[in-house]
């Protein structure tokens, strides 16, 4: 895919970095000891910190350091050992403090990077350029009264991530592409749940548009884009507003614009909106937050294994394409379902189970793996009896379709409802005698036309209840029916 | 031990004896302080008596002395600052913003002192939001100086911001007072009504519940008339504070057990640079007379120098606005406080009730600390300013490696008249001259009545340690106090006929 857009006057470049807001993860919020669960009543979990009560103090939540550190420790990052806090001013009723603790100048992490995978198969990284932890604000309810304006503090206070990266990103594909990476590292990491549509990861997007290989273009900045196909739409859209603008000799302007879902396009903030003096300095309530080595090194230490190493590694043990392995990896739930389902199992046969059967009836349903009524073990029983001949793999989907509705040990099934492959030869051509002395006419008929077997197999299986082995009814009636060796 | 016939008169330590020896009762001691206080309301010293809590306190702790469980205060009544956060007692910073504000908390500091067996009698005026040296800038009318010069009825500013809790100290209105220190806000009133006044090490109390003026600069402490009451209720308001990132974890001593010790051997350091053009003589005769009593007492007096202390009113004028400017944008009318009627938008809203809600003087101040913190100006003002900070602190490290205790004046001249200084801001800073120094560098400082001057009214002496260590401090302050002898008292004008 081409990653130039076409102008009347020739090619141009889309130049994209983004902000993206991550929610930590976290039961407390940053400064306080106020509850953080998503959905509860209005102003139901504000602390008098996060109220901005007279007196109040900030407190440093010590777990949501180590939430910014272990991310920060994903993103192949430095963690910086001190870091500052400093207030951003401004005023907004659902800002109660009138400013908010943030970190300007001294962040808890610096540089880093990320690997996208494109559809094409090309890699591309996007650097990382801090990552600082800051207090989100609390939420301005306007359609509750005909005029007044409602607050709900809830949000107040709770800890995000806001993750800068460079402008290294040039299509919007590369965008989206980035944003799921990100989303996934995260939650490998368990330090966010990248529930966009609860608002727990939100982006803002830079973009900017310059001849192929020209200096950087002015940027406009997207607020809150806060769905991958909103991000795919909005880049779209404001790359192709930047060129009309300038080949039609106009210039852009640096401002912050808003991405209206419904009309897919952009839209200038109000100049009010974007005219703020934030007045930054120190929060001298904090000292700054200064970071020992070995305690770096221990969350280090337990960092899970990334999607881009479980992705080498599935494909460098288990044999598995880029495609499949860059598939599985995109969700931890899904990765580790594969492997507990993949165990003592050959990969593909497990892939193209998972694919086949799994994805599709979760995706018939409605569920996520995270919520798979089939266990990966009980999934791997199955596959090892079709391994070791104990089923066919017809049998092994009714198994399948039975533990998925009413639960139980594989096994179990199989041996309770007799489902065990018959690859006794007797008893399978006593079946086959059954069937030829019940159709001598169509045994007239498949001496004619081989291709009739097909139908001999379907009584056969019917006769045996389908647990006889399919490859040896074959043979066997290519015998009986002296057929010839390629029908 | 002979008391004296008004219990209103005993020191925090004679009360505290006559309450343990069950010689007088809390609410004994209590009502014979909320009946002084009815008396004296001219000195307007309260913002918001407590008379029934004060009495319903006292009961409780007569109850626990009866059980014999007396802490370390037991019934002792207590006047508190009106910038300390008092559960369901109505808190108002001196501000119209505030003067519907009740707190649904406590702060650490009053919470230690109640959890010490202290009783409360209500809470005093102050300087808006703690901005100011004279208490006029307080939207609940001035506080009174209960000194007037010799033959005179002009009425005294009682000094700033604490000039409640100084004014009620001095008119015996209470046995001691929680004050906070900013730039100067105990030391100096203290020193203008004859009172001692501790502004602690920063981070030995707790800021936590304690309306904020400047965090960084912000410290809570004692208001008494001896040095020895200032030591007990230091004792009892220190403590490390988890809700508190910036107290800090130094145990908290006996104060008292180490009191009496004298300054023998001890290393007295005299700034050249307090020395300044224009001040009254008394003041100079006094500083040394100080350092003479301390010799004579066995110390030794070093002259030493504080080379950036020029800098230090510019640099707190620059670094207390601009966090006050912060601090002081969550008073917008929205959740709490005052709130504008007529309002027709959200900035409408916001200007209106700041505009109706905050003083001239915090308007100012709020004005300034914007403008400092603005972007294009943050490098020339607020980065500068601490860096003049981080060598004025340097400047005492560098002295006190030739002596224990600095010895300088408290401020620069006496109590001066209402309305005499409230037209020239500047002359107004001037008052804290000598105190901000030490807020800058964190460092404690106590004022200790020296004497009067010609007219008759009281001057401090101010004695600077090192970081954490009161104890010296308040020895040293104890020795000045018994070398002074320091006995006057203001005559009752503003007793109700």
């Amino acid at each position: 895919m081409s990653k130039m857009i076409m102008g009347a006057q020739g090619e141009w470049e889309i130049v994209i970095g983004m902000e993206v807001h991550a929610q930590v993860l976290s039961v407390s919020k940053l400064f306080s000891g106020a509850a953080t669960a998503f959905g509860a009543e209005p102003n139901a979990q504000v602390s008098f910190v996060d109220a901005g009560m007279p007196g109040m103090l900030p407190v440093i939540n010590k777990f949501c350091v180590e939430q910014a550190v272990r991310t920060g420790l994903g993103l192949k990052a430095q963690v910086n050992r001190s870091s500052v806090f400093d207030r951003k001013n401004y005023f907004y009723p659902d800002l109660p403090s009138g400013y908010q603790i943030s970190q300007y100048k001294n962040p808890i992490v610096g540089e880093g990077e990320v690997y996208i995978d494109l559809a094409g198969g090309e890699t591309v990284r996007v650097g990382i350029e801090r990552l600082h932890l800051e207090q989100d604000a609390g939420k301005s309810l306007h359609d509750q009264h005909p005029d007044q304006s409602y607050v709900d503090l809830n949000r107040s206070g709770i800890a995000l991530m806001e993750i800068v990266t460079k402008p290294d990103m040039r299509s919007s594909e590369e965008a989206a592409a980035f944003l799921r990476k990100l989303r996934a590292i995260v939650r490998y990491l368990g330090t966010c749940d990248g529930n966009m549509d609860e608002g727990s990861m939100r982006a803002d997007v830079n973009v900017s548009v310059r001849k192929p290989g020209g200096p950087l273009g002015t940027r406009c900045e997207i607020k809150n884009v806060n769905s991958m196909r909103f991000i795919a739409q909005a880049v779209e859209f404001e790359a192709r507003r930047q060129v009309d603008l300038i080949e039609s000799g106009g210039t852009v302007r640096q401002e912050t614009r808003l991405f209206d879902s419904k009309l897919g396009e952009t839209r200038p903030m109000r100049s009010k909106e974007e005219a703020h003096d934030y007045r930054y300095f120190p929060d001298p309530d904090l000292l700054p937050l200064e970071l020992e080595q070995a305690w770096i090194d221990t969350i280090a230490a337990s960092l899970p294994e990334l999607p881009d190493e479980k992705k080498a590694r599935f494909m460098r043990d288990l044999g598995l394409s880029a495609y499949d392995a860059g598939v599985l990896v995109t969700e931890r739930e899904l990765a580790d379902y594969f492997e507990d389902l993949a165990r003592g199992i050959d990969a593909k046969s497990a892939v193209n189970w998972l694919n086949n059967e799994i994805l599709g009836r979760l995706n018939r349903d409605g569920r996520t793996i995270a919520d798979c009524p089939v266990t990966a073990h009980a999934n791997n029983t199955i596959l090892k009896m079709i391994a070791d001949r104990t089923i066919s793999g017809k049998i092994a989907k009714d198994v399948l379709d039975i533990v998925w509705s009413e639960g139980g040990d594989p096994a179990d099934v199989v041996r309770a409802r007799g489902l065990v492959q018959m690859t006794d030869t007797s008893a399978i051509e006593k079946a086959i005698d059954a069937v030829i002395a019940a159709n001598p006419d169509k045994v007239e008929e498949v001496k004619a036309k081989p291709k009739l077997a097909g139908w001999f197999v379907g009584q056969v299986m019917k006769q045996t209840g389908g647990k006889a082995n399919p490859q040896v009814v074959n043979a066997l009636l290519k015998t009986r029916l002296e057929l010839p060796e390629e029908g | 031990m002979s008391l004296p016939t008004n219990p209103t008169s005993f020191t925090l330590a004679d009360a505290r004896e006559a309450v343990r020896k069950k010689e007088i009762s809390s609410r004994e001691l209590t009502q014979a302080f909320v009946s002084a206080i009815e008396g004296a309301r001219t000195l307007n010293a309260f913002v918001t008596e407590t008379p029934e809590k004060a009495l319903a306190m006292a009961d409780a702790s007569d109850a626990r002395i009866a059980k014999g469980s007396m802490g370390p205060l037991e019934g002792l009544p207590l006047a508190i600052k009106d910038l300390f956060c008092t559960k369901g007692v109505r808190t108002t910073a001196g501000s119209n913003i505030l003067s519907n504000f009740i707190p649904p908390y406590e702060s650490t500091v009053s919470q230690n002192l109640w959890d010490a067996g202290a009783v409360m009698l209500g809470k005093t005026n102050m300087d808006e939001f703690a901005m100011g040296s004279s208490n006029e800038t307080s939207y609940f009318k001035p506080v009174l100086n209960p000194w007037r010069a010799r033959n005179s009825n002009r009425n005294l500013v009682p000094g700033g911001s604490s000039g409640g809790s100084a004014a009620s100290v001095a008119a015996n209105l209470c046995l001691g007072a929680t004050g906070t220190d900013t730039g100067g806000s105990i030391r100096q009133p203290a020193a203008v009504t004859g009172t001692v006044g501790l502004k602690p090490t920063y981070g030995r109390c707790s800021r936590w519940g304690i309306v904020a003026f400047a965090s960084s600069l912000d410290q809570a402490g004692p208001m008494t008339r001896t040095v020895r009451d200032a030591a007990i209720l230091m004792k009892a308001m220190a403590s490390v504070d988890p809700q508190d990132s910036t107290s800090v974890d130094v145990p908290v001593p006996d104060y008292e057990a180490t009191l009496e010790q004298g300054v023998k051997g001890l290393r007295v350091g005299i700034p050249k640079e307090y020395r300044i053009d224009g001040a009254p003589p008394e003041i100079d005769a006094m500083w040394a007379k100080g350092a003479e009593w301390l010799k004579a007492q066995g110390a030794e007096i070093v002259d030493v120098s504080l080379p950036h202390t020029k800098y230090a009113l510019p640099a707190y004028y620059i670094v207390a606005p601009a966090e006050a400017s912060s601090n002081l944008a969550r008073y917008d009318g929205v959740r709490f406080g005052h709130r504008a009627k007529g309002a027709h938008d959200i900035t409408d809203l916001y200007e209106k009730s700041r505009a109706e809600g905050f003083g001239a003087e915090v308007r100012r101040r709020i004005l300034i600390g914007t403008y400092v913190l603005s972007a294009g100006y943050y490098d020339a003002f607020y980065s500068r300013a601490q860096k003049l900070r981080t060598l004025i602190a340097r400047d005492f490290t560098q002295a006190f490696e030739k002596c224990d205790v600095l010895l300088t004046p408290a401020t620069p001249g006496p109590a001066f008249a209402i309305g005499e200084k409230t037209s020239d801001p500047v002359s107004m800073y001037l008052n804290d001259v000598f105190t901000v120094t030490v807020n800058l560098a964190g460092l404690p400082g106590i004022s200790v009545p020296a004497g009067l001057t010609p007219e008759g009214l009281p001057l401090g002496l101010q004695i600077i340690g090192k970081a954490f260590d009161e104890a010296t401090v308040l020895r040293v302050g104890r020795s000045v106090e018994q070398a002074a002898q320091f006995a006057a008292k203001p005559e009752a004008w503003w007793r109700a006929a």
